[in-house]
Protein backbone atom coordinates (compact mmCIF):
# COMPACT_ATOMS: atom_id res chain seq x y z
CA UNK A 1 0.00 0.00 0.00
CA UNK A 2 2.19 2.73 1.28
CA UNK A 3 5.29 1.65 -1.72
CA UNK A 4 2.20 2.03 -4.52
CA UNK A 5 1.36 5.73 -2.67
CA UNK A 6 4.90 6.52 -2.55
CA UNK A 7 5.12 5.41 -6.63
CA UNK A 8 1.99 7.02 -7.97
CA UNK A 9 3.03 10.49 -5.54
CA UNK A 10 6.39 10.42 -7.20
CA UNK A 11 4.78 10.31 -10.48
CA UNK A 12 2.64 13.28 -9.57
CA UNK A 13 6.00 15.25 -8.52
CA UNK A 14 7.29 14.30 -11.88
CA UNK A 15 5.29 15.58 -13.40
CA UNK A 16 4.84 18.91 -11.81
CA UNK A 17 8.91 19.21 -11.93
CA UNK A 18 8.01 19.01 -15.54
CA UNK A 19 6.11 21.52 -16.05
CA UNK A 20 8.97 23.72 -13.69
CA UNK A 21 11.53 22.77 -15.72
CA UNK A 22 9.96 23.47 -19.29
CA UNK A 23 8.70 26.75 -17.87
CA UNK A 24 10.76 29.22 -19.53
CA UNK A 25 11.39 26.95 -22.93
CA UNK A 26 7.64 27.23 -23.29
CA UNK A 27 6.70 29.76 -25.58
CA UNK A 28 2.78 30.39 -24.97
CA UNK A 29 1.47 31.03 -21.58
CA UNK A 30 -1.88 29.44 -22.26
CA UNK A 31 0.30 26.07 -22.98
CA UNK A 32 2.40 26.34 -19.76
CA UNK A 33 -0.79 26.98 -17.37
CA UNK A 34 -2.37 23.99 -19.31
CA UNK A 35 0.69 21.76 -18.44
CA UNK A 36 0.39 22.94 -14.88
CA UNK A 37 -2.94 22.02 -14.74
CA UNK A 38 -3.19 18.96 -16.57
CA UNK A 39 -0.33 17.89 -14.00
CA UNK A 40 -2.50 18.64 -11.05
CA UNK A 41 -5.32 16.68 -12.54
CA UNK A 42 -4.02 13.87 -13.42
CA UNK A 43 -3.12 13.85 -9.87
CA UNK A 44 -6.36 14.49 -8.84
CA UNK A 45 -7.46 11.76 -11.26
CA UNK A 46 -5.04 9.09 -9.51
CA UNK A 47 -6.17 10.35 -6.40
CA UNK A 48 -9.57 9.20 -7.15
CA UNK A 49 -8.78 5.66 -8.88
CA UNK A 50 -6.84 5.10 -5.53
CA UNK A 51 -7.75 7.23 -2.90
CA UNK A 52 -5.13 6.09 -0.54
CA UNK A 53 -2.25 7.96 -2.32
CA UNK A 54 -3.14 11.52 -0.46
CA UNK A 55 0.40 11.75 0.89
CA UNK A 56 -1.93 13.86 3.65
CA UNK A 57 -4.07 10.74 4.63
CA UNK A 58 -0.52 9.99 6.70
CA UNK A 59 -0.62 12.47 8.67
CA UNK A 60 -4.57 12.05 9.46
CA UNK A 61 -3.29 8.84 10.39
CA UNK A 62 -1.16 10.03 12.41
CA UNK A 63 -3.14 12.53 14.06
CA UNK A 64 -5.97 9.87 14.92
CA UNK A 65 -3.38 8.07 16.62
CA UNK A 66 -1.93 11.45 18.44
CA UNK A 67 -5.49 12.36 19.49
CA UNK A 68 -6.17 8.92 21.29
CA UNK A 69 -2.89 8.60 22.81
CA UNK A 70 -2.14 9.66 26.74
CA UNK A 71 0.39 12.60 25.94
CA UNK A 72 1.33 16.37 27.70
CA UNK A 73 2.79 16.46 31.59
CA UNK A 74 -0.59 15.08 32.32
CA UNK A 75 -0.16 12.22 30.24
CA UNK A 76 -3.80 11.90 29.01
CA UNK A 77 -5.50 11.90 25.95
CA UNK A 78 -7.46 14.36 23.65
CA UNK A 79 -10.50 12.29 23.96
CA UNK A 80 -12.44 14.74 26.11
CA UNK A 81 -11.52 17.71 24.49
CA UNK A 82 -14.50 19.54 23.69
CA UNK A 83 -14.57 20.45 19.77
CA UNK A 84 -18.28 22.14 20.18
CA UNK A 85 -20.73 19.24 19.64
CA UNK A 86 -19.87 17.44 23.16
CA UNK A 87 -16.61 16.17 25.12
CA UNK A 88 -15.04 13.26 22.50
CA UNK A 89 -17.39 14.27 19.66
CA UNK A 90 -14.83 14.49 16.63
CA UNK A 91 -17.46 13.64 13.47
CA UNK A 92 -18.72 16.91 12.06
CA UNK A 93 -17.46 19.20 14.55
CA UNK A 94 -15.42 21.17 11.68
CA UNK A 95 -18.20 22.05 9.77
CA UNK A 96 -19.67 24.05 12.44
CA UNK A 97 -15.87 25.96 13.51
CA UNK A 98 -15.05 28.33 14.84
CA UNK A 99 -17.89 29.18 17.46
CA UNK A 100 -17.96 30.59 20.73
CA UNK A 101 -16.64 28.24 23.33
CA UNK A 102 -18.09 29.31 26.76
CA UNK A 103 -15.02 27.92 28.89
CA UNK A 104 -12.59 29.91 27.30
CA UNK A 105 -15.08 32.95 26.73
CA UNK A 106 -13.85 33.15 22.94
CA UNK A 107 -14.28 32.83 19.40
CA UNK A 108 -11.84 29.43 18.49
CA UNK A 109 -10.98 27.99 14.92
CA UNK A 110 -10.35 24.18 15.16
CA UNK A 111 -6.49 25.09 15.39
CA UNK A 112 -6.75 27.17 18.59
CA UNK A 113 -9.70 25.14 20.05
CA UNK A 114 -7.15 22.40 20.00
CA UNK A 115 -4.12 24.33 21.24
CA UNK A 116 -6.78 25.09 24.01
CA UNK A 117 -7.15 21.60 24.80
CA UNK A 118 -3.74 20.24 24.69
CA UNK A 119 -3.19 23.19 27.22
CA UNK A 120 -5.81 22.93 29.64
CA UNK A 121 -6.52 18.92 29.58
CA UNK A 122 -2.66 17.79 28.76
CA UNK A 123 -1.03 20.34 30.36
CA UNK A 124 1.30 21.45 27.43
CA UNK A 125 2.64 24.97 27.68
CA UNK A 126 1.06 27.35 25.35
CA UNK A 127 4.15 29.14 24.59
CA UNK A 128 6.54 26.25 23.55
CA UNK A 129 3.60 25.20 21.00
CA UNK A 130 3.45 28.56 19.18
CA UNK A 131 7.05 28.99 19.18
CA UNK A 132 7.53 27.50 15.60
CA UNK A 133 4.05 26.07 15.08
CA UNK A 134 4.13 25.30 11.17
CA UNK A 135 6.70 23.17 9.53
CA UNK A 136 9.48 24.50 7.51
CA UNK A 137 9.47 23.12 3.52
CA UNK A 138 9.83 19.06 3.30
CA UNK A 139 8.83 19.02 7.15
CA UNK A 140 5.76 16.97 8.35
CA UNK A 141 3.33 19.58 9.83
CA UNK A 142 3.36 19.31 13.34
CA UNK A 143 1.09 17.21 15.59
CA UNK A 144 -1.16 19.74 16.33
CA UNK A 145 -1.88 20.07 12.94
CA UNK A 146 -1.94 16.39 12.10
CA UNK A 147 -4.69 16.25 14.56
CA UNK A 148 -6.60 19.08 12.64
CA UNK A 149 -6.15 17.52 9.21
CA UNK A 150 -7.74 13.95 10.90
CA UNK A 151 -10.86 16.01 12.47
CA UNK A 152 -11.33 17.95 9.25
CA UNK A 153 -11.15 14.76 7.64
CA UNK A 154 -13.85 13.53 9.86
CA UNK A 155 -16.17 15.99 8.38
CA UNK A 156 -15.65 14.79 4.75
CA UNK A 157 -18.70 15.79 2.79
CA UNK A 158 -19.92 18.00 5.58
CA UNK A 159 -21.07 21.25 4.84
CA UNK A 160 -19.89 24.45 6.93
CA UNK A 161 -22.23 25.79 8.88
CA UNK A 162 -20.42 27.51 11.32
CA UNK A 163 -22.74 29.32 14.18
CA UNK A 164 -23.45 32.83 14.07
CA UNK A 165 -25.85 33.83 16.75
CA UNK A 166 -23.48 34.60 19.76
CA UNK A 167 -22.65 38.44 19.53
CA UNK A 168 -19.16 37.44 19.58
CA UNK A 169 -19.58 34.97 16.60
CA UNK A 170 -20.90 37.95 14.43
CA UNK A 171 -18.12 40.32 15.88
CA UNK A 172 -15.68 37.58 14.53
CA UNK A 173 -16.86 37.36 11.15
CA UNK A 174 -16.95 42.00 11.25
CA UNK A 175 -13.90 41.98 12.78
CA UNK A 176 -12.29 39.30 10.08
CA UNK A 177 -14.09 41.62 7.02
CA UNK A 178 -12.33 44.36 8.14
CA UNK A 179 -9.01 42.51 8.60
CA UNK A 180 -9.28 41.25 5.52
CA UNK A 181 -9.45 44.47 3.74
CA UNK A 182 -7.15 46.43 5.88
CA UNK A 183 -3.77 47.30 4.02
CA UNK A 184 -0.51 48.12 6.06
CA UNK A 185 2.92 47.22 5.75
CA UNK A 186 5.98 48.45 3.22
CA UNK A 187 3.98 47.14 0.36
CA UNK A 188 0.59 49.01 1.44
CA UNK A 189 -1.29 45.10 0.70
CA UNK A 190 -4.03 43.79 2.07
CA UNK A 191 -6.21 40.39 1.47
CA UNK A 192 -8.23 42.24 -0.89
CA UNK A 193 -4.97 42.98 -3.24
CA UNK A 194 -4.60 39.52 -4.19
CA UNK A 195 -8.04 37.89 -3.59
CA UNK A 196 -10.63 40.78 -4.40
CA UNK A 197 -11.30 39.89 -8.08
CA UNK A 198 -12.45 36.56 -9.91
CA UNK A 199 -9.41 35.60 -12.11
CA UNK A 200 -6.71 37.17 -11.32
CA UNK A 201 -3.15 35.87 -10.76
CA UNK A 202 -0.21 36.83 -9.28
CA UNK A 203 2.80 35.58 -11.52
CA UNK A 204 1.34 32.38 -12.73
CA UNK A 205 -0.53 31.44 -9.49
CA UNK A 206 -4.10 31.54 -9.76
CA UNK A 207 -5.77 33.83 -7.03
CA UNK A 208 -9.05 33.08 -5.85
CA UNK A 209 -11.59 35.70 -5.21
CA UNK A 210 -12.39 35.07 -1.61
CA UNK A 211 -14.54 37.49 -0.73
CA UNK A 212 -17.07 35.73 -3.08
CA UNK A 213 -19.30 32.77 -1.29
CA UNK A 214 -18.70 30.87 -4.63
CA UNK A 215 -15.28 30.59 -4.96
CA UNK A 216 -14.57 30.62 -1.32
CA UNK A 217 -17.02 27.74 -1.07
CA UNK A 218 -14.65 26.03 -3.70
CA UNK A 219 -11.73 25.83 -1.76
CA UNK A 220 -12.11 27.05 2.26
CA UNK A 221 -13.26 23.25 2.70
CA UNK A 222 -10.14 21.94 1.08
CA UNK A 223 -7.49 23.17 4.04
CA UNK A 224 -5.74 21.46 5.69
CA UNK A 225 -4.08 20.67 2.48
CA UNK A 226 -1.42 18.76 1.19
CA UNK A 227 1.10 21.17 -1.00
CA UNK A 228 2.62 19.31 -3.45
CA UNK A 229 5.49 22.14 -3.52
CA UNK A 230 6.04 22.58 -0.23
CA UNK A 231 5.50 18.31 0.38
CA UNK A 232 3.52 18.35 3.55
CA UNK A 233 -0.03 19.32 4.94
CA UNK A 234 -0.73 22.89 5.17
CA UNK A 235 -3.36 24.01 7.89
CA UNK A 236 -5.71 27.06 7.45
CA UNK A 237 -3.39 28.73 10.31
CA UNK A 238 0.12 28.25 8.13
CA UNK A 239 -2.08 29.50 4.79
CA UNK A 240 -2.51 32.87 6.88
CA UNK A 241 0.65 33.04 8.52
CA UNK A 242 2.55 32.25 4.91
CA UNK A 243 0.22 34.99 3.53
CA UNK A 244 1.17 37.60 5.79
CA UNK A 245 4.77 36.33 5.24
CA UNK A 246 4.23 37.89 1.22
CA UNK A 247 2.44 41.27 2.87
CA UNK A 248 5.85 41.81 4.11
CA UNK A 249 4.31 42.07 7.61
CA UNK A 250 5.72 40.44 11.08
CA UNK A 251 5.29 36.90 11.94
CA UNK A 252 1.30 36.02 12.44
CA UNK A 253 0.96 34.15 16.27
CA UNK A 254 -0.71 30.88 16.46
CA UNK A 255 -3.97 31.11 17.55
CA UNK A 256 -4.27 35.16 17.62
CA UNK A 257 -7.79 36.75 17.87
CA UNK A 258 -6.91 38.36 14.16
CA UNK A 259 -6.15 34.69 12.87
CA UNK A 260 -9.16 33.04 14.30
CA UNK A 261 -11.37 36.29 12.89
CA UNK A 262 -9.96 35.77 9.84
CA UNK A 263 -10.88 31.73 9.65
CA UNK A 264 -14.23 32.91 11.01
CA UNK A 265 -14.95 35.69 7.68
CA UNK A 266 -13.40 33.38 5.09
CA UNK A 267 -15.74 30.12 6.85
CA UNK A 268 -18.62 32.63 6.86
CA UNK A 269 -17.81 33.64 3.18
CA UNK A 270 -17.62 29.65 2.42
CA UNK A 271 -21.15 28.66 4.61
CA UNK A 272 -22.46 25.72 2.48
CA UNK A 273 -19.28 24.46 0.96
CA UNK A 274 -18.41 21.00 1.25
CA UNK A 275 -15.18 19.76 2.86
CA UNK A 276 -13.07 17.47 1.54
CA UNK A 277 -9.60 17.97 3.59
CA UNK A 278 -7.06 16.80 3.02
CA UNK A 279 -7.26 18.34 -0.46
CA UNK A 280 -4.17 18.63 -2.81
CA UNK A 281 -2.85 21.79 -3.88
CA UNK A 282 -0.01 22.87 -5.89
CA UNK B 1 -5.64 60.51 -17.15
CA UNK B 2 -8.16 58.71 -18.73
CA UNK B 3 -8.58 56.03 -15.79
CA UNK B 4 -8.55 58.17 -13.43
CA UNK B 5 -11.85 59.92 -14.30
CA UNK B 6 -13.03 56.24 -14.78
CA UNK B 7 -12.39 55.68 -11.80
CA UNK B 8 -13.53 58.18 -9.72
CA UNK B 9 -17.20 57.33 -11.82
CA UNK B 10 -16.73 54.05 -10.65
CA UNK B 11 -16.33 54.53 -6.90
CA UNK B 12 -19.04 57.39 -7.19
CA UNK B 13 -21.22 54.51 -8.24
CA UNK B 14 -20.44 51.78 -6.14
CA UNK B 15 -19.30 53.35 -2.99
CA UNK B 16 -22.70 53.01 -1.32
CA UNK B 17 -23.93 49.79 -2.22
CA UNK B 18 -20.45 48.19 -1.09
CA UNK B 19 -20.61 50.27 1.74
CA UNK B 20 -23.97 49.51 2.90
CA UNK B 21 -25.07 46.01 1.15
CA UNK B 22 -21.93 44.48 2.05
CA UNK B 23 -20.05 45.86 5.10
CA UNK B 24 -19.59 44.80 8.33
CA UNK B 25 -18.75 47.30 10.69
CA UNK B 26 -16.30 46.65 14.14
CA UNK B 27 -15.09 49.66 16.12
CA UNK B 28 -11.64 50.47 14.02
CA UNK B 29 -10.14 50.44 17.66
CA UNK B 30 -10.57 46.57 17.62
CA UNK B 31 -9.34 46.21 14.63
CA UNK B 32 -5.52 47.48 15.25
CA UNK B 33 -5.52 45.79 18.96
CA UNK B 34 -5.95 42.70 17.38
CA UNK B 35 -3.38 42.97 14.87
CA UNK B 36 -1.27 44.64 17.68
CA UNK B 37 -1.97 41.64 19.69
CA UNK B 38 -1.61 39.05 16.11
CA UNK B 39 2.08 40.90 15.72
CA UNK B 40 3.12 40.96 19.53
CA UNK B 41 6.54 39.25 18.85
CA UNK B 42 7.66 41.47 16.19
CA UNK B 43 10.76 43.36 16.88
CA UNK B 44 10.53 47.39 17.36
CA UNK B 45 11.53 48.27 13.80
CA UNK B 46 8.66 46.19 12.48
CA UNK B 47 5.98 47.79 14.61
CA UNK B 48 5.44 50.76 12.21
CA UNK B 49 4.74 48.38 9.27
CA UNK B 50 1.60 47.04 11.76
CA UNK B 51 0.02 51.18 11.40
CA UNK B 52 -1.90 51.97 8.47
CA UNK B 53 -1.12 55.91 7.47
CA UNK B 54 -4.09 58.24 6.54
CA UNK B 55 -4.22 57.05 3.27
CA UNK B 56 -4.19 53.25 3.84
CA UNK B 57 -7.10 54.21 6.18
CA UNK B 58 -9.22 55.79 4.34
CA UNK B 59 -8.72 53.06 1.13
CA UNK B 60 -9.32 50.15 3.95
CA UNK B 61 -12.06 51.83 4.95
CA UNK B 62 -14.05 52.11 1.21
CA UNK B 63 -12.46 48.67 0.13
CA UNK B 64 -10.37 51.09 -2.35
CA UNK B 65 -13.33 52.76 -4.04
CA UNK B 66 -12.85 56.17 -2.09
CA UNK B 67 -15.63 59.36 -2.99
CA UNK B 68 -14.47 61.78 -5.11
CA UNK B 69 -13.29 64.24 -2.82
CA UNK B 70 -11.40 61.57 -0.84
CA UNK B 71 -10.27 60.70 -3.87
CA UNK B 72 -8.78 64.02 -4.62
CA UNK B 73 -7.45 64.76 -1.48
CA UNK B 74 -5.44 61.40 -1.54
CA UNK B 75 -4.50 61.84 -4.73
CA UNK B 76 -3.13 65.59 -3.61
CA UNK B 77 -1.81 63.99 -0.36
CA UNK B 78 0.79 61.34 -1.84
CA UNK B 79 1.78 63.79 -4.74
CA UNK B 80 3.38 65.58 -1.83
CA UNK B 81 5.36 62.72 -1.18
CA UNK B 82 7.29 62.32 -3.99
CA UNK B 83 11.08 62.98 -4.32
CA UNK B 84 13.19 63.30 -7.03
CA UNK B 85 15.97 62.44 -7.94
CA UNK B 86 18.77 66.43 -7.38
CA UNK B 87 19.88 66.14 -10.48
CA UNK B 88 16.66 65.55 -12.28
CA UNK B 89 17.73 62.65 -14.41
CA UNK B 90 14.88 59.98 -14.46
CA UNK B 91 16.11 57.66 -16.79
CA UNK B 92 18.65 55.09 -15.40
CA UNK B 93 19.39 51.64 -16.97
CA UNK B 94 16.84 49.43 -18.43
CA UNK B 95 19.21 46.08 -18.14
CA UNK B 96 19.23 46.58 -14.65
CA UNK B 97 15.90 47.39 -13.94
CA UNK B 98 14.74 44.31 -15.99
CA UNK B 99 16.48 42.29 -12.83
CA UNK B 100 14.71 44.65 -10.54
CA UNK B 101 11.09 43.84 -12.09
CA UNK B 102 11.79 39.88 -12.20
CA UNK B 103 13.10 40.06 -8.20
CA UNK B 104 10.70 39.58 -5.70
CA UNK B 105 13.59 39.82 -2.91
CA UNK B 106 12.91 41.65 -0.18
CA UNK B 107 11.49 43.07 3.03
CA UNK B 108 9.93 39.30 3.82
CA UNK B 109 10.61 38.29 7.93
CA UNK B 110 13.19 35.69 5.90
CA UNK B 111 14.97 38.31 4.34
CA UNK B 112 16.74 39.46 7.39
CA UNK B 113 19.52 40.19 7.51
CA UNK B 114 19.34 41.50 3.46
CA UNK B 115 21.43 39.53 1.11
CA UNK B 116 20.30 40.99 -1.78
CA UNK B 117 19.12 44.57 -2.59
CA UNK B 118 15.42 44.82 -2.65
CA UNK B 119 13.55 43.61 -6.28
CA UNK B 120 9.87 45.37 -7.66
CA UNK B 121 8.43 42.03 -7.84
CA UNK B 122 6.56 44.05 -11.44
CA UNK B 123 6.09 40.52 -13.05
CA UNK B 124 3.55 39.58 -10.13
CA UNK B 125 1.10 41.55 -11.17
CA UNK B 126 2.14 43.03 -14.40
CA UNK B 127 3.03 42.33 -18.17
CA UNK B 128 6.01 43.54 -19.92
CA UNK B 129 8.12 41.97 -21.94
CA UNK B 130 6.96 39.34 -24.52
CA UNK B 131 9.89 37.17 -23.34
CA UNK B 132 8.57 36.50 -19.87
CA UNK B 133 5.74 34.38 -19.42
CA UNK B 134 5.24 34.08 -16.28
CA UNK B 135 3.53 37.23 -15.49
CA UNK B 136 0.52 38.03 -12.69
CA UNK B 137 -2.26 39.92 -14.18
CA UNK B 138 -3.44 42.07 -10.93
CA UNK B 139 -2.17 45.03 -12.45
CA UNK B 140 -2.60 46.18 -16.20
CA UNK B 141 -0.48 44.77 -19.26
CA UNK B 142 2.83 47.08 -19.57
CA UNK B 143 3.98 46.00 -22.64
CA UNK B 144 5.11 48.45 -25.48
CA UNK B 145 4.55 51.31 -23.08
CA UNK B 146 7.17 53.65 -23.63
CA UNK B 147 6.56 53.17 -27.53
CA UNK B 148 2.80 53.91 -26.67
CA UNK B 149 3.42 56.86 -24.59
CA UNK B 150 6.29 58.23 -26.82
CA UNK B 151 9.42 59.56 -24.19
CA UNK B 152 8.33 63.30 -23.79
CA UNK B 153 9.39 64.49 -20.39
CA UNK B 154 6.18 64.59 -19.33
CA UNK B 155 5.53 61.17 -20.06
CA UNK B 156 9.44 59.84 -18.36
CA UNK B 157 8.00 61.83 -15.05
CA UNK B 158 4.53 60.17 -14.64
CA UNK B 159 5.84 56.77 -14.94
CA UNK B 160 8.82 57.66 -12.16
CA UNK B 161 5.95 59.58 -10.20
CA UNK B 162 3.37 56.36 -10.63
CA UNK B 163 6.60 54.35 -9.54
CA UNK B 164 7.28 56.22 -6.36
CA UNK B 165 3.77 56.70 -5.29
CA UNK B 166 1.03 55.56 -7.41
CA UNK B 167 -1.70 57.26 -5.28
CA UNK B 168 -0.12 60.14 -6.52
CA UNK B 169 -2.67 60.09 -9.75
CA UNK B 170 -4.71 56.74 -8.73
CA UNK B 171 -6.00 56.96 -5.31
CA UNK B 172 -5.96 53.73 -3.62
CA UNK B 173 -4.24 52.18 -6.24
CA UNK B 174 -3.23 48.39 -5.37
CA UNK B 175 0.21 49.00 -6.47
CA UNK B 176 2.90 49.75 -3.32
CA UNK B 177 4.42 53.07 -2.84
CA UNK B 178 8.00 51.62 -3.46
CA UNK B 179 9.40 54.95 -3.60
CA UNK B 180 7.04 56.52 -0.47
CA UNK B 181 7.88 53.29 1.54
CA UNK B 182 11.37 53.17 0.82
CA UNK B 183 10.83 49.96 -0.60
CA UNK B 184 13.14 51.47 -3.66
CA UNK B 185 16.17 53.78 -3.83
CA UNK B 186 15.65 56.60 -6.22
CA UNK B 187 18.93 54.91 -8.75
CA UNK B 188 16.68 51.81 -8.65
CA UNK B 189 13.11 53.17 -9.63
CA UNK B 190 15.06 55.72 -12.28
CA UNK B 191 16.18 51.73 -13.87
CA UNK B 192 13.00 50.69 -13.77
CA UNK B 193 11.47 53.99 -15.85
CA UNK B 194 14.39 53.09 -18.36
CA UNK B 195 12.97 49.78 -18.54
CA UNK B 196 9.22 50.86 -19.28
CA UNK B 197 10.36 53.95 -21.49
CA UNK B 198 13.55 53.19 -23.06
CA UNK B 199 13.25 52.46 -27.11
CA UNK B 200 15.68 49.69 -26.20
CA UNK B 201 13.97 47.91 -23.56
CA UNK B 202 12.56 44.85 -24.09
CA UNK B 203 9.13 46.44 -23.05
CA UNK B 204 9.13 48.16 -26.28
CA UNK B 205 10.33 45.62 -28.86
C1 LIG C 1 0.63 39.28 -2.29
C2 LIG C 1 -0.46 38.41 -2.59
C3 LIG C 1 -1.33 37.87 -1.48
C4 LIG C 1 -1.86 38.51 -0.40
C5 LIG C 1 -1.77 39.97 -0.04
C6 LIG C 1 -2.63 37.50 0.33
N1 LIG C 1 -2.55 36.30 -0.30
FE1 LIG C 1 -3.60 34.60 0.16
N2 LIG C 1 -2.73 33.64 -1.39
C7 LIG C 1 -1.81 34.18 -2.26
C8 LIG C 1 -1.34 33.17 -3.17
C9 LIG C 1 -0.30 33.37 -4.28
C10 LIG C 1 -2.04 31.98 -2.84
C11 LIG C 1 -1.93 30.63 -3.51
C12 LIG C 1 -0.68 29.98 -3.04
C13 LIG C 1 -0.40 28.68 -3.72
O1 LIG C 1 -1.05 28.33 -4.71
O2 LIG C 1 0.49 28.02 -3.24
C14 LIG C 1 -2.90 32.32 -1.71
C15 LIG C 1 -3.77 31.42 -1.10
C16 LIG C 1 -4.64 31.75 -0.09
C17 LIG C 1 -5.64 30.85 0.46
C18 LIG C 1 -5.92 29.43 -0.04
C19 LIG C 1 -6.80 29.54 -1.24
C20 LIG C 1 -6.98 28.24 -1.99
O3 LIG C 1 -6.87 28.26 -3.22
O4 LIG C 1 -7.25 27.21 -1.40
C21 LIG C 1 -6.29 31.52 1.44
C22 LIG C 1 -7.43 31.00 2.29
C23 LIG C 1 -5.69 32.85 1.52
N3 LIG C 1 -4.70 32.94 0.58
C24 LIG C 1 -6.07 33.83 2.41
C25 LIG C 1 -5.46 35.08 2.51
C26 LIG C 1 -5.73 36.04 3.56
C27 LIG C 1 -6.74 35.86 4.67
C28 LIG C 1 -4.92 37.11 3.34
C29 LIG C 1 -4.70 38.33 4.19
C30 LIG C 1 -4.33 38.12 5.56
C31 LIG C 1 -4.18 36.85 2.12
N4 LIG C 1 -4.51 35.60 1.67
C32 LIG C 1 -3.31 37.74 1.52
C33 LIG C 1 -1.40 35.50 -2.30
C34 LIG C 1 -1.75 36.47 -1.40
C1 LIG D 1 0.56 44.33 -6.17
C2 LIG D 1 0.43 44.63 -7.54
C3 LIG D 1 1.40 45.51 -8.27
C4 LIG D 1 2.78 45.51 -8.26
C5 LIG D 1 3.71 44.62 -7.47
C6 LIG D 1 3.18 46.52 -9.20
N1 LIG D 1 2.08 47.11 -9.74
FE1 LIG D 1 2.07 48.58 -11.16
N2 LIG D 1 0.04 48.68 -11.06
C7 LIG D 1 -0.76 47.87 -10.31
C8 LIG D 1 -2.15 48.27 -10.49
C9 LIG D 1 -3.36 47.62 -9.82
C10 LIG D 1 -2.16 49.35 -11.39
C11 LIG D 1 -3.39 50.15 -11.91
C12 LIG D 1 -3.72 51.27 -10.97
C13 LIG D 1 -2.76 52.40 -11.04
O1 LIG D 1 -2.55 52.97 -12.12
O2 LIG D 1 -2.18 52.75 -10.02
C14 LIG D 1 -0.76 49.59 -11.74
C15 LIG D 1 -0.33 50.56 -12.62
C16 LIG D 1 0.97 50.71 -13.06
C17 LIG D 1 1.39 51.66 -14.07
C18 LIG D 1 0.46 52.62 -14.82
C19 LIG D 1 -0.26 51.88 -15.90
C20 LIG D 1 -1.10 52.79 -16.78
O3 LIG D 1 -2.16 52.36 -17.17
O4 LIG D 1 -0.66 53.91 -17.07
C21 LIG D 1 2.74 51.52 -14.22
C22 LIG D 1 3.64 52.29 -15.16
C23 LIG D 1 3.16 50.49 -13.29
N3 LIG D 1 2.06 50.03 -12.61
C24 LIG D 1 4.48 50.05 -13.12
C25 LIG D 1 4.89 49.14 -12.17
C26 LIG D 1 6.28 48.80 -11.92
C27 LIG D 1 7.47 49.34 -12.69
C28 LIG D 1 6.29 47.91 -10.88
C29 LIG D 1 7.45 47.29 -10.17
C30 LIG D 1 8.40 48.15 -9.57
C31 LIG D 1 4.90 47.68 -10.50
N4 LIG D 1 4.10 48.44 -11.30
C32 LIG D 1 4.50 46.82 -9.50
C33 LIG D 1 -0.34 46.84 -9.48
C34 LIG D 1 0.97 46.53 -9.20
Amino acid sequence: MLTRRGALFAAAVAALAWCGTSASERSSLRGQETDTERAIEHYRQMLKDDPWSNPGLLDVDRGETLWATPRGPKNVSLEACDLGKGPGKVEGAFAELPRYFADADQVMDLETRLLWCMEKLQGFNRADIIKRPHPGGGQPVKELGAIATWIAHQANGARFAAPSAHPKEKEAVALGQALFERRSGPFDFACTTCHAEPGKRIRLQGLPHLASPEEARKVIGEWPAYRVSSTHVMTMQHRLYDCYWQMRMPELEFGSEASVALIAYLVNKADGGEITAPAIKR
Amino acid sequence: MKPILVAVGLSALFATSTLSADRLTVDPARAEAAIKAAFRAAPPDWQSRLIPDDTLSECSGTDNSPSAAQFEAIRKREAAKVAYPDDGKLLGDWKKGERLAQSGYGMRFTDYPPRNPNGGNCYACHQLTRHEVSYGTIGPSLLGYGKARGTTPEAVKEVYEKIYNPHATFACSLMPRFGTNKVLTVEQTKDLVALLMDPASPVNE
